[in-house]
């Protein structure tokens, strides 16, 4: 499994390069490689629809015992199909569709990133691995949507996309840390997710922030409300893209995690109830707004947010055999969908559905793709998209009660609006007049309608027969999510949905009724659903725009307000936020007193050395001629030089002298032509300053101190001052340390000051060449 | 400063204080000393010569430029770590040999030894760098 | 008498600090060396509350007569004094270059780029 990831990120390493040296075949090597893969997996399809997971490890860092955990089970391997299956084709088809666009190479490369990321994402076992693949989907999907990066519009909704899902990200890390320590109790963070423990996350005091975190995380990757504004702008990003990413993959990202912690977190209180609500409501809302555009991929993209939707609400309302059978179809529709409609775009001249009219008659076989896929898409029988659709709203009806009916209008609705948008899309341009009929248009060629038209019969042929590997897939699936083996057969056969009628039955038939209905009536709904939105103004696109205007504002603000240009200003901050800092710490230790060091024995010559030094530094800032505060300054040296004499360290002392030596004649081989010791500063700015040095002197003296008082654990020079003979040969220990123990360290240290000769040779003596001097 | 008795003092404290700084380099491992303040005081030499008599004179006393000097002791201090490397040990761990120096047996002489002559020789050209380029700009 | 210098740490801090805030590029420097004798005397004088005799073993012996001052403090000022007086003196040659090049030593007046002026 490790390999299928690496292999797929080796050939994104080499894809530029290819496209170069071959040209546009190189897509179909590709391409050819991404659907092997997809073999692969499928040959695993045996072992894990039989109900053993495969476990691999690919040790990572084995001194930390630290290993790239991957599972297959019924969930990852739907997911694994669905990547490598929809992303070989795709594949194939951007060969033609984008073969002759200067940045294929890097399209390739991006794309078949994404695809193994998505692949990490979905194998991972653990938590962090997994988030890291998941942050990757994110930058991948925001280089592929602002592909076209000389756009301004794709660029700002490939900002708009990473900073949505990026925000989610980081709710998403901190949810799952949170959920990792609530697991592992007092064991430390459990990260491996087939090892979170429900019971206690359920006891833990965590799991409320940590569920909430995880859930916009989620929402925010799969568009759900109020995250969903995102989605639809995601299609400045070209029509592989949104084929692959923005319908069956990436968003459902969100989806997966969902599923994946599910059987961790369906006990929690507000879990199942928010994927419920959330579900819906965004089902409902993705399809209602999906109806009020016409442009191919706008639609499909509000009708992927209502899918979406509806996943998450099933996911909560624990119909795991639902959601499998509705993921798997919309996938295959929808990739097929998209496809279609990127190669209508390209061959009719316009992305307006209300426009085109009769391309069928030109795309002999992309019309047929079209057609199948827009049926599944409506949910008619017999295709797959049909099963999804009774199985979703049987899943509402068995809610029970008030909330079953609630449910049931919803989905129905949601289902008659998919109805009115599927015809809109797939059969309205393709086969009913319209102002707008391309001439001379020409089928596209055989890499762009192939792929279609697979996953279009696909839709059919498992619709047909689910038996083919459709109910295993589903049944392992619903296992995954379950924790065990699901209780109930999964019936996706035809017989059993179809006879006797029943109510999901009958709702359906009502639904395709009414879009027909709608679709009939088109122009008047859609100025009716034109009012019905003007509230869109106030809507999460808005807050949205808001939040990051105002944030640049503020940002804008706080930077004149800090980054000024005054050094003082910025010295301030610096004293001062120390200070508080300090400070604040100080106050909060306990019984400050007891660090406090016992006074100790006082003689004269101590007090004297005290007050030289005290008095020199009061000087240094009052005296106001420049060779005064110099003296004042080696007065301190001096006065310190005498105490490192007096209390052990002539080494200091010796070395003490000699500087402030050196620094004296420095200062006065140069200060002699120094402006005069100006005073600048106003009496006000003066005592503001003073306070404000006698704070962090105050704090100073309260550090020093405590940590006289208290000492935590024995010094490590007892052992250097034990080693210095019999190990380093040396008795002066403090030289021991500078050339031996710590000799890295020095050796640092004289590099510094080999810098600063340098620095200040070079300032004297490099002078601005003739002609800046002439300029002057 | 044209002191006759401080340009006399001068040239008589030159070679003390340089004596001075190798035997504070030499015993530093031991004793009170070392590079450092062997490299201090040996520049402090160079420095009051070249301030009491001239600057050239001083230079010419050095006999290399104390870019050469920086050089040669950041190289040596570098050098002094690599033994170790050749018995795989970290780098700059200390190595030991016995020698016979004067008539002086199993003297120890190791590399932390050979580092702080490096550190002596960069802090000699260090300060004798700064305080010769003022010098010469200013004086 | 360690109590009468951790004061004495504090004071140093201080008045380095009120330095450093003057719009003179001159006390600047100034308060950068009072606050380095602040910092090297704190470490000092934290990691040796005890008067110490200093940290050199007798020849014939292998430890150093208790009680001895701590040397690795000792090790590290050591290396900070010869630091700063690195970093002090290029202070104060860049001070005196600023002020040949734009004949000022107010803060407050750098502010231009070094483009501007070239």
């Amino acid at each position: 499994m490790h390999t299928t990831v690496l292999i797929l990120l080796l050939l994104a390493a080499l894809a530029p390069m290819g496209v170069r040296v071959i040209g546009k075949s190189a897509g179909l090597i590709i391409a050819t490689v991404s659907l092997a893969i997809t073999g692969w997996y499928a040959s695993r399809f045996g072992i894990v629809t039989a109900g053993a997971p495969i476990l691999e490890t690919m040790s990572w860092v084995p001194s930390l015992g630290v290993g790239v955990e991957f599972l297959l089970d019924g969930l990852s391997l739907t997911f694994a199909l669905l990547i490598c299956g929809i992303g070989g084709l795709v594949l194939l088809y951007t060969s033609s569709y984008l073969g002759d666009s200067p940045g294929l190479g890097r399209f390739y490369a991006t794309l078949l990133t994404f695809m193994a990321s998505m692949l990490g994402l979905v194998l991972a076992n653990n938590l962090i691995v997994m988030f890291i693949f998941w942050e990757l989907t994110s930058i991948t999907s925001f280089l592929l949507i602002g592909f076209d990066f000389h756009r301004e519009s794709a660029r700002r909704c490939a900002w708009q996309a990473l900073v949505v899902t990026g925000l989610g990200g980081l709710c998403l890390l901190a949810g799952i840390i949170l959920l990792a320590i609530a697991s592992g109790g007092s064991t430390g963070p459990e990260f491996a997710i087939r090892e979170l423990d429900p019971g206690a996350i359920l006891d833990s005091p965590l799991a409320g922030a940590s569920v909430i975190l995880t859930l916009i995380g989620c929402f925010s990757k799969s568009a759900i409300v109020p995250f969903h504004f995102w989605l639809p702008n995601a299609m400045e990003a070209p029509s592989p893209v949104s084929a692959l990413l923005h319908s069956a993959t990436m968003v459902k990202a969100g989806v997966y995690l969902i599923a994946r912690l599910e059987p961790t977190l369906n006990e929690q209180r507000f879990w199942s109830d928010s994927l419920v609500a959330f579900g819906a409501t965004t089902m409902l809302l993705g399809a209602a707004l999906a109806t009020r555009h016409v442009a191919f991929k706008k639609l499909l993209a509000y009708s992927t947010v209502s899918s979406l939707g509806i996943l998450v609400m099933l996911i909560g309302l624990g119909a795991y055999a639902a959601a499998a059978t509705y993921l798997i179809a919309h996938a295959l529709f929808k990739a097929c969908l998209f496809l279609v409609a990127g190669t209508a775009t390209h061959i009719a001249g316009t992305k307006d559905t209300e426009a085109i009219g009769h391309l069928g008659r030109s795309m002999k076989i992309s019309r047929w793709s079209a057609l199948l896929g827009g049926l599944s898409l409506a949910g008619v029988a017999p295709f797959i998209g049909f099963a999804g659709k009774e199985l979703t709203i049987k899943s509402g009806l068995n809610a029970g009660g008030l909330e079953a009916i609630l449910l049931a209008i919803a989905i129905g609705l949601a289902a008659a609006l998919t109805v009115f948008a599927s015809i809109q899309v797939a059969f309205k341009p393709f086969f009913m007049p319209g102002p707008h009929k391309p001439e001379h248009a020409q089928e596209a060629t055989w890499p762009e309608w192939l792929g279609p038209i697979i996953l279009a019969t696909l839709g059919l042929v498992l619709g047909l027969a689910p038996f083919l590997g459709m109910v295993p897939l589903v049944e392992s699936f619903g296992a995954s999510l379950a924790g065990a083996p699901l209780a109930d057969d999964v019936t996706l056969g035809l017989g059993y949905l179809l006879w006797p009628p029943s109510i999901p039955l009958g709702i359906s038939v009502l639904a395709v009724v009414i879009g027909i209905g709608l679709f009939m009536g088109r122009s008047p709904y859609r100025s009716l659903l034109a009012k019905t939105f003007a509230w869109d103004r106030f809507g999460p696109e808005r807050t949205y725009d808001r939040l990051v205007g105002t944030t640049l504002a503020s940002a804008q603000v706080l930077t004149n307000a800090l980054q000024n240009g005054s050094l003082r200003s910025y010295t301030r901050i610096i004293v001062l936020t120390a200070t508080a800092c300090v400070a604040l710490a100080t106050l909060r230790i306990d019984a400050v007193a007891s660090y406090l060091p016992s006074f100790g024995a006082l003689t004269p010559f101590d007090v004297m050395l005290a007050l030289t030094i005290a008095a020199s530094a009061v000087s240094a800032t009052m005296i106001r001629s420049r060779l005064g505060a110099i003296a004042a300054l080696s007065g301190i040296g001096f006065a310190i030089a005498v105490y490192f004499v007096l209390h052990g360290a002539p080494d200091l002392a010796g070395t003490q002298f000699a500087v402030e030596t050196l620094i004296v004649i420095i200062f006065v081989l140069v200060t002699h032509r120094l402006p005069r010791f100006a005073r600048y500063t106003t009496n006000l700015s003066r005592s503001i300053d003073i306070v404000i040095a006698l704070g962090l002197g105050s704090v100073v003296t309260t550090l020093t101190l405590l940590a006289m008082g208290s000492t935590v654990a024995s010094p490590v020079s007892d052992f250097q001052a034990a080693e210095a003979v019999p190990s380093a040969y040396g008795r002066n220990v403090i030289n021991v340390i500078l050339v031996d123990y710590r000799a890295i360290d020095t050796l640092g240290e004289v590099f510094v000051l080999a810098v600063a000769a340098i620095g200040v040779f070079t300032l004297l003596t490099i002078r601005p060449s003739r002609e800046a001097e002439a300029t002057r | 400063m044209n002191s006759v008795i401080f340009q006399v003092a001068a040239r008589v404290l030159l070679p003390v204080m340089l004596l001075l700084s190798v035997v504070f380099l030499l015993r530093g491992h031991n004793e009170p000393g070392g590079g450092f303040i062997g490299g201090l005081v040996a520049a402090s030499g160079y420095i009051l010569y070249a301030l009491a008599v001239n600057l050239p004179e001083s230079r010419r006393l050095l006999h290399v430029h104390p870019r050469t000097l920086i050089s040669t002791g950041l190289l040596i201090a570098i050098l002094s770590g690599v033994p170790a490397l050749l018995v795989d040990q970290p780098f700059m761990k200390g190595k030991w040999i016995e020698v016979t120096i004067a008539g002086f047996e199993g003297v120890k002489f190791g590399t932390p030894f050979v580092f702080d002559v490096g550190v002596y020789l960069v802090v000699l050209g260090v300060t004798l760098l700064m305080a010769f380029t003022l010098e010469e700009r200013y004086q | 008498m360690n109590i009468i210098l951790a004061f004495c740490c504090g004071l140093l801090a201080a008045t380095g600090t009120y330095m450093l805030l003057r719009r003179s590029f001159v006390k600047l420097v100034i308060g950068l060396a009072l606050l380095s004798h602040a910092a090297n005397l704190l470490i000092y004088i934290v990691a040796s509350p005890l008067l110490g005799r200093p940290p050199l073993v007798r020849a014939g012996e292998t430890q150093p007569p208790a009680p001895f001052a701590d040397p690795l403090p000792g090790a590290l000022i050591l290396t900070a004094i010869v630091i700063s007086f690195g970093v002090v003196a290029f202070t104060i040659v860049l001070i005196k270059r600023t002020y040949e090049e734009i004949g000022t030593d107010d803060l407050d007046q750098m502010t231009s780029t070094d483009r501007d002026l070239c």
